[in-house]
């Protein structure tokens, strides 16, 4: 398990980086960030890298901060930024961190980053979740120039992204929720720490105890996390109640075109899309409680 | 040093290898340094079925650092004594031999054999040269299912082998055809057990470096049997035993892949031998998932009689064991199977045929447990049918038939692979059964099962009864010898691999010689004896403890002769503390230092020796031990079943256990917890996944789900101490005893939990998807 041979690279500036990787992209140079895919897939040599062009020793890339109605998360800001709530204002704050709580184990989530992940766009990631549910801004920078690209828009199959080889991810833009929103996350795997095999995300917005809005994502489930509109419509005017709450999980199961691999079937995450969506639901439903009577 | 009369045998002395190793000072293989030395990386199969070709090799040789590079035509002239390795245990069922070569040179008939060895400066220079070797491979028709390979028609795992059944025995005795003849009632069940591994933390590895001045080759290697790996080199390589010296050095354990010796050891061996400069191959994660030894699948189609009240009359079937692709250590494993089943129930009459098959896959032998859990869990899953059909408890159909303690030594109608007769030595097994049932609160469940399922929770509690058969013989060489420094050095065949042997053996022999544990130097493992076998079966303690034992005795009795003449006292009134002979019973700290002992014991030019006949504070001893030692032990379990998911969580188990005198029960309790954390695995987590090509779908960890801290139950282990009348000590061995019950325990929780929906757990491990299904089946409108 020793990588086939590559170079290094420590960019001084995030243009230089650009500028390194439009020079070498084309021959397989890539960016490393904290190395918790990259690594171990280099290794395992199912990934090459002629050269890496090392971001961590830029600085100013690991705090996340608050812009006009959004959060940015700079690319390097670690996952375990978000161990603290105070990380984001209330309620993504808390949101955040009960999310990043479910990404790997520990050690991973103090060198894993934001970006990577992202870029990495791996099925199960918690925070292409995170952006996708919540219709995230994810912003490239190429030799070209800066780019912006909308969360749906963002990945496109498997592991697999609409960035161009030779942009970078240097940040991505969460809009804040609503201060009056309850949110909701649901996570299923086989073991503590394992990607999931399927997890929801939502995020209700109630006036005077009916659902005004909602957002429902799904991750794990299909090649890449989305929003699931059809599930979304199945609450919207109605109490959130049980009955509501099932009726989303089944426009949800209708509406998902499940993965399949060696140990998990298509009709298995079918089924568990529906699950993990009404936990994620009941989880909301219980903090829009505790809203409404803080005792 | 210990003044007290409390016996150091039976204390939880703390363990004499663990300041070093949880200070970073432990020397594993790759610890040793060797300058100078070189790197090897194999190029391994793709394919688990080809024909091999050609290979250029003209232009990997020329890669930066590559020194040599070795196809199995390249390797032959290196192997004067042969090129294949005869490590599987004879028996005259074997159809045909299956030795492993160092390197195939015709064909290939597993992912991940190794083909080819790079030879380099470096390790990432001997992969990157490796991966660029552009070896043609014909992909021939792989055997990737067990129950087809039995089939007259199917295709064959190694191209010139008449069928793929390797072998065919079985166990019979009593009347089966009146037994089943009238029952009142016959379970007929099929079960089956997936493939798994044993995954140390620390995969296999060997060091090889020749000495040009005395022509030696001295060779590292985790391995479990050092004296083995010693045998096979000399064998293959040609040389005297006198200038190979093997050494085990710390193992980040091995729980029976590190058994064999394996083509990797031999082709290092032979190459630094050939380059005349150090060798190292260690061994990544993913070789280990490809190439290391893995276990356990089988197929089972049993039939289990039983008279109204739930007593055995009878039980038969048939036995369809994984053999793998090569013969790397023999019928132990489904003998061990076939043996187990019936072994601690009065089960009148049994019949079982065992058919052994090869597969293009991994080749079996022992993971900790071998063959034993498997059969563990069939027949404690047909007990558990057998109590729904007879309308008793769970635990009631097992009490009426467990073997009685006023039965032991319990003869059974079934033999050792030696021929000897099974043995049931000791121990009380409904009482064993009781203590669980009271620690996990067996009676008044139902109450709080009632009162969960009415918060919408399912929950379960289950249980298996085992035995496990340890202290395989026939000997285990201990040398005990007082140095002149006042030393006790102890010398053993037995090899350390994590388990505390080290801690075990110095309590024996501290007991006889001053009662100081800090006074003994050991040395395990140690190929300069002879005669010697290692780490297996669970074994050492039961075996080497023997010999250390008895040696302990004769050095003592030597000690206080000398002693004795120099202090012109009668031997009786002597007694050793530490490292001084003092006169019994007193506490004023003086003595005569064994160090004066010693040297005396030697003898001086021209005078008779001081009170002894031959020279020296010195025993070997190698005790033959012919049957085997069998503890047993009843695991409770308690789950909880998600309806929804599938998900089975196991909130607790209870583990009633008899192994017994228990030298440190401590290091029992340590070996216990491993066990229970591997066998959780075989229950819920662990499977080896294969295409039907049988590619490996599963050779990683992020695949291949080892138990972790997190998925870890409360456990409880209460003790019973039943001697064992087989050895001196009464001892028997532990390291296997978690992970034999725990598949059928939880299997059975899982069952009680969704008793209502009428499943039945047949497969281990529990998948979820597949728990999900059934739930789904058994109730066509879904969960709620
Ligand atoms: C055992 C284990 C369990 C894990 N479990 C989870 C889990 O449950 N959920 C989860 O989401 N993740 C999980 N991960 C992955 C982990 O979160 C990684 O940290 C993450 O996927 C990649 O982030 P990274 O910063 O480590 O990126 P790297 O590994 O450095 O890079 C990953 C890829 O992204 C590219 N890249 C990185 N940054 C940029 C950038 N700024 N611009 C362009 N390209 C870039 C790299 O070139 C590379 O191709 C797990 C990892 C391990 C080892």
């Amino acid at each position: 398990m020793k990588p086939a041979p590559f170079t290094y690279y420590r960019p001084t500036s995030l243009e230089d980086a650009a500028q390194r990787l439009r020079d070498g992209a084309d021959d397989g140079a890539l960016i490393l960030a904290g190395g918790q895919s990259l690594v171990p897939m280099m290794a395992l040599r199912v990934a090459y890298a002629t050269e890496l062009i090392d971001l961590n020793a830029l600085d100013g890339l690991d705090r996340p901060r608050v812009e006009g109605d959004s959060l940015v998360i700079p690319t390097l800001t670690r996952h375990a930024t978000f161990h603290d709530a105070r990380a984001a204002p209330a309620p993504l704050g808390d949101l955040l961190a009960c999310v990043a709580a479910h990404i790997a184990h520990y050690p991973i989530r103090q060198r894993g980053t934001f970006g990577g992940s992202l870029s990495h766009a791996d099925p199960s990631s918690e925070w292409c979740l995170v952006t996708a549910t919540l219709d995230g801004t994810v912003c490239l920078l190429s030799a070209d120039g800066p780019r912006e690209v909308a969360a749906r828009d963002w990945s496109d199959g498997p592991m697999s992204t609409t960035r161009d080889p030779d942009e970078i991810l240097t940040e991505v833009r969460l809009p804040l929720p609503e201060a009056s929103a309850s949110w909701g996350f649901y996570e299923f795997n086989r073991r503590a720490g394992d990607f999931a095999l399927g997890m929801a995300l939502c995020v209700i917005d109630l006036q005077d105890d009916r659902i005004t809005a909602a957002r429902i994502g799904i991750g794990g489930i299909e090649d890449h996390p989305r929003r699931l509109p059809e599930a979304e419509a199945a609450l919207i005017g109605r109490a959130f109640d049980a009955a509501a709450m099932a009726a989303a999980a089944e426009a949800a199961m209708r509406a998902v075109d499940p993965m399949e691999d060696a140990t998990t079937s298509a009709e298995y995450r079918r089924d568990l899309t529906g699950t993990v969506i009404t936990r994620a639901l009941e989880a909301a439903r219980l903090r829009t409680l505790a809203l409404a009577d803080p005792a | 040093m210990t003044q007290s009369n409390a016996p150091l045998v039976g204390q939880s002395v703390p363990r004499r290898e663990d300041r070093a190793l949880v200070s970073g000072k432990g020397r594993f293989l790759d610890d040793i340094a060797s300058p100078g030395g070189l790197h090897a990386a194999f190029l391994r199969s793709p394919y688990a079925h080809a024909r091999i070709g050609t290979a250029d090799l003209e232009e990997v040789r020329a890669m930066p650092g590559v020194v040599a590079v070795y196809t199995a035509r390249d390797l032959a002239a290196l192997l004067p004594g042969g090129q294949r390795l005869v490590t599987g245990l004879p028996s005259s069922s074997i159809a045909f031999a299956l030795d492993r070569p160092i390197l195939p040179e015709h064909e290939t008939v597993y992912v991940g054999e190794a083909l080819a060895m790079v030879v380099a400066e470096t390790r990432a220079e001997a992969e990157d040269a490796a991966e660029m070797i552009d070896l043609d491979l014909d992909p021939l028709e792989p055997v990737a299912d067990l129950e087809n390979a039995a089939r007259h028609d199917a295709p064959k795992a190694h191209a010139h082998l008449p069928h793929n059944r390797l072998a065919r025995f079985g166990f019979s005795y009593g009347d089966i055809a009146a037994a089943f003849d009238g029952a009142p009632h016959v379970m007929s069940r099929r079960f089956r057990i997936d493939r798994g591994g044993a995954h140390s933390m620390e995969g296999r590895g060997v060091l090889a470096a020749p000495d040009a001045m005395t022509g030696r080759l001295s060779v590292w290697s985790s391995t479990q049997t050092p004296h083995a790996l010693k045998r096979h080199i000399c064998t293959l390589l040609a040389r005297d035993d006198a200038e190979v010296e093997v050494t085990a050095p710390d193992l980040g354990g091995a729980f029976g892949p590190k058994l064999v010796t394996y083509p990797e050891e031999i082709a290092v061996a032979a190459a630094a031998q050939a380059l005349g400069r150090p060798v190292r191959w260690v061994e990544d994660r993913r070789e280990h998932f490809l190439a290391a030894c893995q276990e356990r699948e089988q197929l089972w189609t049993v039939e289990m009689a039983l008279e109204a009240d739930g007593r055995i009359r009878g039980l038969r079937g048939t036995l369809l064991h994984d053999h793998g692709a090569w013969t790397a250590r023999g019928l132990n494993v489904p003998y061990a199977s076939g043996m187990m089943l019936p072994l601690m129930y009065e089960v009148p009459a049994y019949d079982l045929d065992i058919i052994v098959t090869v597969t293009n896959k991994t080749p079996v032998t022992p993971v900790r447990g071998a063959g034993q859990p498997q059969a563990t869990y069939v027949m404690e899953r047909l007990l558990d049918a057998g109590a729904r059909a007879c309308g008793i408890d769970r635990a009631e159909i097992r009490r009426r038939n467990l073997v009685t303690p006023d039965r032991m030594p319990c003869e059974r109608p079934l033999k050792l692979r030696s021929g000897e007769p099974v043995i049931l030595d000791s121990g009380d097994y409904p009482r064993t059964q009781a203590t669980a049932l009271e620690g996990i609160g067996w009676h008044g469940f139902e109450d709080r099962r009632r009162e969960a399922r009415a918060r919408g929770k399912r929950l379960g509690l289950g249980l298996a009864n085992y035995v496990e058969g340890t202290g395989r013989g026939p000997y285990e060489t201990v040398t005990i010898r007082v140095a002149r420094d006042g030393r006790i050095k102890v010398n053993t065949g037995a090899a350390a691999m994590g388990q505390g042997v080290g801690t075990a053996l110095a309590q024996i022999v501290a007991e006889h010689l001053g009662r100081d544990p800090s006074t003994i130097d050991l040395t395990l493992g140690d190929t300069r004896e002879p005669y010697g076998f290692g780490g297996f079966n669970s074994r050492q303690t039961v075996v080497a403890g023997a010999s250390a034992d008895a040696a302990a005795r004769v050095v003592r009795r030597k000690v206080l002769q000398v002693a004795a003449h120099l202090l012109q006292m009668p031997e009786e009134n002597l007694d050793i503390a530490a490292d001084l002979v003092i006169v019994a019973g007193s506490n004023s700290g003086e003595g005569l230092s064994l160090a004066e002992i010693a040297a005396a014991s030697e003898g001086l030019p021209g005078y008779r020796l001081p009170g002894i006949d031959t020279p020296g504070l010195q025993a070997t001893e190698r005790v033959l031990i012919e049957g085997m030692a069998f503890a047993n032990g009843c695991l409770a379990a308690e789950v909880e079943v998600d309806e929804a998911t599938g998900a089975v969580h196991v909130a607790r188990l209870f583990l009633a256990h008899d192994c017994g005198r228990m030298v440190n029960p401590q290091m029992v309790d340590g070996q216990i917890l491993g066990g229970l954390a591997h066998g959780l695995g075989n229950a819920l987590y662990e499977k080896m996944c294969f295409d039907d090509q049988a590619q490996p779908l599963t050779a990683s960890l992020a695949d291949y789900l080892l138990v972790t801290s997190a998925e870890m139950p409360v456990i409880e282990i209460a003790h019973t101490e039943s001697p064992s009348p087989l050895n001196a000590l009464g001892v028997k061995g532990v390291g296997e005893s978690g992970v034999i019950p725990t598949a059928a325990a939880i299997a059975s929780a899982v069952e009680h939990a969704l008793e209502d929906l009428g499943i039945e757990i047949s497969e281990a491990p529990i998948s979820v998807q597949a728990l999900h299904a059934a739930i789904r089946a058994a109730r066509p409108g879904g969960p709620e």
